[in-house]
C-alpha cells in the first residue's frame, strides 16, 4: 500500500470568496474537504459515486459533482457552495425562494444540489422549456417530492407563469 | 464509498505525465476529469498506488482544425466540445453525441480523452472515433505513435495502449461535401448508460448515390462495433434503395458476441440496436439531403 504521508500537497482554494488552505489526504474528495476541513456542511453526500447529485457545487463557474473531484485536484479553483448562493444577510436567492414557494423540498437532503444545478441551468438557459427543465434536473435525484414541485420551482425562478398544477402558460 | 489511499502526482505537461507513467509503472493511473475513474475508485472496483493528474495540464486541452483533420487534445472537457464552433463546423457528429453523455454536471468535468481511453462499451465518443476512423495520438517516454480507432478498442475498459502510454490527442477526419450525421441511443433515463446506440455518417454524390458511409454501434458488445457489411451494401446504392430497417438488420448481423445478461438479453439488446441504427441512419440521410 502506498505511503500516503509522503508528499501530501498543500491545497489552496477559494470557497465562497474566502481563501482556504489545507493538506487533505489525496484520496479525500472535494466534498469531504468542504464539509470536514472548511466546515461547510451544506454540501450533502448521498451516493458518493456521482449518481445522486446532492454534492453539486460550482467549480470555476461550472456545476460539478464534488464527490468526483479529489480536493488536491481543486488547487487554485474558485468554489461556490450552497452557503455562497444566498446573500450575506441570509436573504434567499431567487431559486431558493422559488423552491420554498413551490414546495420543492420535503426532507431537504437533495436540495443543496438541486439549487446549485437549477442556478446553473437558468444562468445558461434563462427561459427553459419543460423538456429542457426535465433534462436539466436529470442529474439530481429526489426521493421525496416526485419532482413536480421542483419543476414548478424552476418555472417560478425563470419568471414563467404557473398554474396550480405547475403547468406553464 | 471512500477510495483506498494513493499517492498524488500533478503533471505539469504532457511530457511530464508520460515521464511519471514511465517511472511509476503499472501501479500508476492517469486521472483527468475523473467522472468514470473516481466512482470506480470509490467503489474500490479498482485501486492504484499512484494517480497522475492531467486535469490542469494546459497542453492537453484545446481544439484545432488542421486542414482535413480536427485535433482535440485529450483532457478537453466535454462541455467545451459541446459548445465549440470549430467542432460543429468540422465534426458535427461530436456536437450531436455530447449532450447524450451523462448529465451537464458530468460533462463540465469529464473529458473526451478520458471517455475514449476508459473505453466503456456504452460510451458515445469511442463509437464516433470508430465510425469516422479517428487516429489516437499516444505518448510515452519511448515517443509518439498513432493508433487507428479500429485497432484501439479491444474490449470492456481495454485499449491497445501500453500502461506507460497516455492518450494525448484524438485526430478526427473532417468529412466535407454533401454529408450528414446522425445519432440515436436508448437508455431507461436521460444520462444513463445506453442499452444500445448507434452513430451514422453519410456522403451523397450529386445524383443521390451513397458515395461514402459509416455506421458504428455502442453498448452492444465489449467495444464499439462498426457495421461493415451494412456499409458495403449501402455504398453505391441510391438513397431509399435500402430501407433504414434493413440497414439495422444488416448492422446487427455483424455483431459476433452481443452482450447478454439477465436484465438485458442479447435478443432484446440487438433489436434495440437495430432500431437505433435505423434512426441514426435516417437522421444522417436527412441531414445530407437538406444540409
Amino acid at each position: 500500500m502506498a505511503d500516503t504521508t509522503v508528499g501530501i500537497p498543500t491545497v489552496s482554494v477559494t470557497v465562497n470568496g474566502v481563501l482556504r488552505r489545507g493538506t487533505p489526504e489525496p484520496r479525500k474528495t472535494l466534498a469531504d474537504f468542504l464539509r470536514d476541513d472548511c466546515e461547510l456542511t451544506g454540501t450533502h453526500l448521498g451516493c458518493e459515486h456521482g449518481v445522486c447529485g446532492a454534492c453539486t457545487i460550482f467549480m470555476d463557474g461550472e456545476a460539478v459533482r464534488s464527490c468526483l473531484v479529489f480536493a488536491v485536484q481543486a488547487e487554485g479553483a474558485d468554489i461556490t457552495t450552497i452557503e455562497g448562493l444566498s446573500a450575506p444577510d441570509g436573504t434567499l436567492s431567487v431559486v431558493q425562494k422559488a423552491m420554498n414557494e413551490a414546495h420543492g423540498l420535503q426532507c431537504g437532503f437533495c436540495t443543496p444540489g438541486f439549487v446549485v444545478s437549477i442556478t446553473a441551468l437558468l444562468r445558461d438557459n434563462p427561459d427553459p422549456s419543460d423538456e429542457e427543465i426535465r433534462q436539466g434536473l436529470s442529474g439530481n435525484l429526489c426521493r421525496c417530492t416526485g419532482y413536480q414541485g421542483i419543476i414548478k420551482a424552476v418555472k417560478i425562478a425563470a419568471g414563467q407563469s404557473v398554474d396550480a398544477n405547475g403547468k406553464a402558460h | 464509498m471512500k477510495p483506498a489511499p494513493f499517492q498524488y502526482h500533478a503533471a505539469n505537461s504532457a511530457a511530464d505525465a508520460a515521464q511519471l507513467l514511465g517511472d511509476l509503472g503499472d501501479d500508476a493511473k492517469l486521472i483527468s476529469g475523473g467522472q468514470s475513474l473516481a466512482p470506480m475508485l470509490a467503489m474500490r472496483l479498482v485501486r492504484f498506488d499512484h494517480l497522475v493528474d492531467i486535469s490542469r495540464v494546459a497542453d492537453l486541452r484545446g481544439i484545432d482544425r488542421n486542414n482535413g483533420t480536427l485535433i482535440v487534445q485529450a483532457a478537453t472537457p466535454d462541455v467545451l466540445v459541446e459548445r465549440s464552433d470549430v467542432v460543429v463546423a468540422s465534426v458535427p457528429l461530436l456536437t450531436k453525441v455530447t449532450p447524450l453523455i451523462g448529465h451537464f454536471q458530468i460533462r463540465n468535468r469529464g473529458t473526451i480523452g478520458g471517455s475514449i481511453a476508459h473505453a466503456d462499451p456504452a460510451a458515445e465518443y469511442p463509437a464516433v472515433a470508430v465510425a469516422l476512423g479517428a487516429q489516437m495520438e499516444c505518448l510515452s517516454v519511448r515517443g509518439t505513435r498513432m493508433i487507428d480507432a479500429a485497432d484501439y478498442f479491444v474490449g470492456i475498459w481495454s485499449t491497445s495502449m501500453e500502461s506507460d502510454e497516455l492518450l494525448k490527442a484524438i485526430h478526427f477526419p473532417v468529412w466535407s461535401g454533401r454529408v450528414g450525421f446522425g445519432v440515436a441511443e436508448f437508455a431507461r433515463r436521460h444520462g444513463d448508460f445506453a442499452i444500445a446506440g448507434a452513430v451514422a455518417a453519410v456522403e451523397l454524390d450529386s445524383g443521390n448515390v451513397i458515395s461514402r458511409c459509416s455506421i458504428a454501434m455502442f453498448g452492444v458488445s465489449g467495444q464499439p462495433e462498426r457495421a461493415l457489411s451494412a456499409e458495403s451494401h449501402l455504398l453505391g446504392s441510391s438513397v431509399g434503395e435500402i430501407s433504414p430497417e434493413e440497414v439495422g438488420r444488416l448492422a446487427i448481423a455483424d455483431v459476433e458476441s452481443p452482450s447478454d445478461d439477465a436484465n438485458m438479453p442479447a435478443t432484446y439488446r440487438m433489436s434495440v440496436a437495430a432500431s437505433t441504427v435505423a434512426t441514426a441512419w435516417t437522421n444522417a440521410l436527412t441531414e445530407a439531403h437538406h444540409g
